[in-house]
């Protein structure tokens, strides 16, 4: 799974009907530290992700395991709202 | 499958419905020789893994079937505790 911070969102008014009602956003991948990693993706969110807020997704076919998901054109789905990541120390850091 | 360490936690409260009760931890994958490769991940646990184990972990679809008959969206999933590994070290310099 995918750790990633929002940092925007797509706006699309033709798509397939069965992305109806999905709220798309841009996020980019970041390490367990928060350090930016590269690239950018779009996801569906399915948490009412924020903003700046740190997510995990979900990508490839078990995105569409995700609630609401289900038989939907989707392959990066925004699973959870992260709150904290610890890091046990004496792990290497990067 | 691959070989991985864990080296961290992942807290979340608000997720999907699939995710709930489920661990997240962190691993960092390793070679046979248990050295570091590559970036470390988030992961779904399905064994109890502790800080500090080696684990073995799927990837993709197969991620979720270990959660059976759970729907789980996962795609990267711890699937055992690993107790030994055994690596030929001779032949593989041969290689």
């Amino acid at each position: 799974m995918i750790l990633a911070r929002v940092v925007g969102s797509v706006v699309a008014t033709r798509k397939d009907p069965r992305l109806e009602g999905k709220k798309l956003l841009v996020i980019k991948p970041v390490s367990p530290e928060g350090k930016d990693e590269a690239g950018y993706l779009v996801a569906v969110d399915t948490v009412s992700a924020g903003f700046r807020e740190t997510v995990l997704a979900v990508s490839g076919s078990s995105a569409r395991m995700a609630e609401g998901c289900k038989d939907r054109p989707v392959d990066t789905v925004i699973v959870a709202i992260v709150d904290e990541v610890s890091m046990d120390a004496g792990s290497k850091q990067r | 499958m691959y070989l991985g360490r864990v080296v961290g936690r992942v807290w979340s409260t608000v997720k999907n419905p699939g995710l709930e009760g489920k661990r997240l931890l962190v691993v960092q994958p390793l070679t046979p020789e248990l050295e570091d490769t590559g970036k470390p991940l988030v992961v779904t646990d399905s064994t109890g893994a502790g800080s500090g184990e080696i684990v073995y972990w799927v990837r993709g679809r197969e991620a979720s079937f270990a959660f059976l008959p759970e729907e789980v969206p996962s795609d990267t999933s711890i699937v055992a505790i690993v107790d030994e590994i055994h690596v030929n070290r001779k032949k593989r310099a041969d290689r």
